[in-house]
């Protein structure tokens, strides 16, 4: 038997409890668990960004962090990102622009973007192709995907 | 994906330290793996060549373990420092811009957050990128333990790949180096086709006191190119106060070659390795004239 550790943390706005496997990473609690397949695993090392999170304000690899170390956190996902009046103005420049093919990639790269506006809701193109160095598009050719970002950060402001 | 006939260690203890002494007193059997930012220990865990013990003692909640602050000429970075306060921290980008440039070059953006100053000195790889302006800076790692604290420089920590003087007991809690004096240069070199997400194939941070041309008290380190970081101090003595003229610049370039022990592997040849930092010191050592 793997060893457990119950945790608490915020997921998406609302307290939550869980047994975590101490061998598991946040990705597998979050899509096992919680059934919360938003967030993808691809390379599961930390080069692709397929598993992008927000925690505590930061975006990180969720396939590299121990699902334990969630404790006390708050977390965010692609399906924190819903709202009353619809999806969030970077869901909405993904969808304009056309910056999505086959999908996989698309929650990552939204959650980085999301991320990128938060620290910086003007990004340059430099700046929006640098911060999205992480996230791995076999689809798209990431042109479209450099054009929502900043599209989205100019929404973001007005 | 696990490689046949390797198992990874069962983790069979889960310490969450809320203050140093929890962490230290969790290490004290020497059976405990520190947990910071997991990029290299969750990374390496099912390879089973990882350096996973029995026990995972998460540290992220230890306050003293935080924070970049400055005291009596002595700036100290928390052992959780992560590259992205490299990054951000103003009292930094002023005074010490050679970690900002450092960071810049490091991983992607959701690795900078999580990385830290620690695991990247305990982790012990050669092609280690923050060691790197540390050892320029003549930086000490203070390690603790129950038995207590003791300081070294980090320029005498590592041993080989993956190989430190640090004990089993111990943790890093922090490193120290004086704040920079004026003149002060520092510039961070690391190759590889992209500018980030790139395990450096040869990496170089040169250090110094930049006055008429001349580097004074100059530090120089390499990455990736052999067991350990790699101080050249036969080229440091060589540079050390002189005009840096086309003679001095090649003799340096040659005594460089003969101080690094690159080898060949899957990323790059000795060869390779050897012309990019000649390269790279070349391209320095002229920026300074
Ligand atoms: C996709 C990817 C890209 C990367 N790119 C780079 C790069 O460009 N440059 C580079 O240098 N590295 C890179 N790395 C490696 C890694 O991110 C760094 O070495 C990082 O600094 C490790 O810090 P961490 O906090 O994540 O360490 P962890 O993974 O938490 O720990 C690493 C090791 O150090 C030990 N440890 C951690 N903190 C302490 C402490 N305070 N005291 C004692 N022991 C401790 C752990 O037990 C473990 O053995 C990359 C990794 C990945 C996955
Ligand atoms: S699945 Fe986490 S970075 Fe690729
Ligand atoms: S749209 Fe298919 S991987 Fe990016």
């Amino acid at each position: 038997m793997s060893l457990t550790h119950k945790i608490t943390f915020a997921l998406n706005g609302k307290p939550v409890r869980a047994d975590a496997d101490v061998a598991s990473s946040a990705l597998e609690l979050l899509r096992g668990a919680f059934e919360l397949g938003g967030t993808k695993l691809a390379c599961g090392e930390g080069e692709c960004g397929a598993c992008t999170i927000i925690v505590d304000g930061r975006s990180r690899n969720s396939c590299l962090m121990p699902a334990v170390d969630l404790e006390g956190r708050e977390v965010l996902t692609v399906e924190g990102l819903w709202r009353e009046d619809g999806i969030d103005p970077v869901q909405q420049a993904f969808v304009d622009e056309g910056a999505i093919q086959c999908g996989f990639c698309t929650p990552g790269m939204i959650m980085q973007t999301k991320y990128l506006l938060s620290r910086n809701p003007d990004l340059t193109a430099e700046e929006a192709e640098r911060g999205l160095e992480g996230n791995v598009c076999r689809c798209t050719g990431y042109k479209k995907i450099i054009a929502a970002a900043i599209g989205a950060g100019t929404g973001a402001r007005d | 994906m696990l490689p046949q006939n390797k198992c990874p260690p069962e983790i069979e203890d889960y310490v969450s330290a809320q203050s140093l002494a929890e962490a230290v007193a969790a290490m004290a059997d020497g059976q405990g793996s520190a947990l910071a930012g997991g990029s290299d220990l969750w990374a390496q865990k099912d390879s089973g060549n990882g350096r996973m013990r029995k026990r995972l003692v998460n540290i992220n909640r230890v306050p003293d373990l935080r924070g970049v602050s400055e005291a009596g000429g002595v700036i100290r970075l928390g052992a959780l420092t992560t590259m992205t306060e490299l990054l951000e921290s103003t009292l930094l980008r002023d005074k010490v811009p050679v970690l900002a440039k450092t960071a810049d070059r490091f991983a992607s953006s959701q690795i900078r957050n999580v990385a830290t100053i620690g695991g990247n000195i305990a982790n012990a790889s050669p092609a280690g990128d923050a060691v790197l302006p540390l050892i320029g800076l003549d930086a000490q790692v203070e390690l603790v333990s129950k038995r207590g604290k003791r300081s070294l420089p980090l320029d005498s920590f590592f041993r080989g790949p993956g190989k430190t003087v640090m004990e089993a007991d111990e943790l890093i809690a922090a490193v120290e180096f004086a704040t920079p004096p004026k003149g002060f240069h520092g510039v961070f070199c690391k190759s590889g086709p992209r500018p980030a997400l790139e395990i450096s194939v040869v990496a170089m941070c040169l250090t110094g006191i930049l006055k008429g041309g001349k580097l004074t008290g100059p530090r120089l380190v390499f990455g990736a190119v052999g067991p350990t970081p790699m101080r050249c101090v036969k080229t440091e003595a060589l540079i050390d106060g002189k005009a840096l003229d086309d003679a001095l610049i090649a003799e340096a370039l040659a005594i460089m070659a003969t101080e690094i022990a690159p080898i060949d592997d899957f990323r790059a040849s000795k060869w390779y390795r050897t012309q990019m930092a000649q390269t790279f010191l070349e391209a320095e050592l002229n920026a300074c004239r």
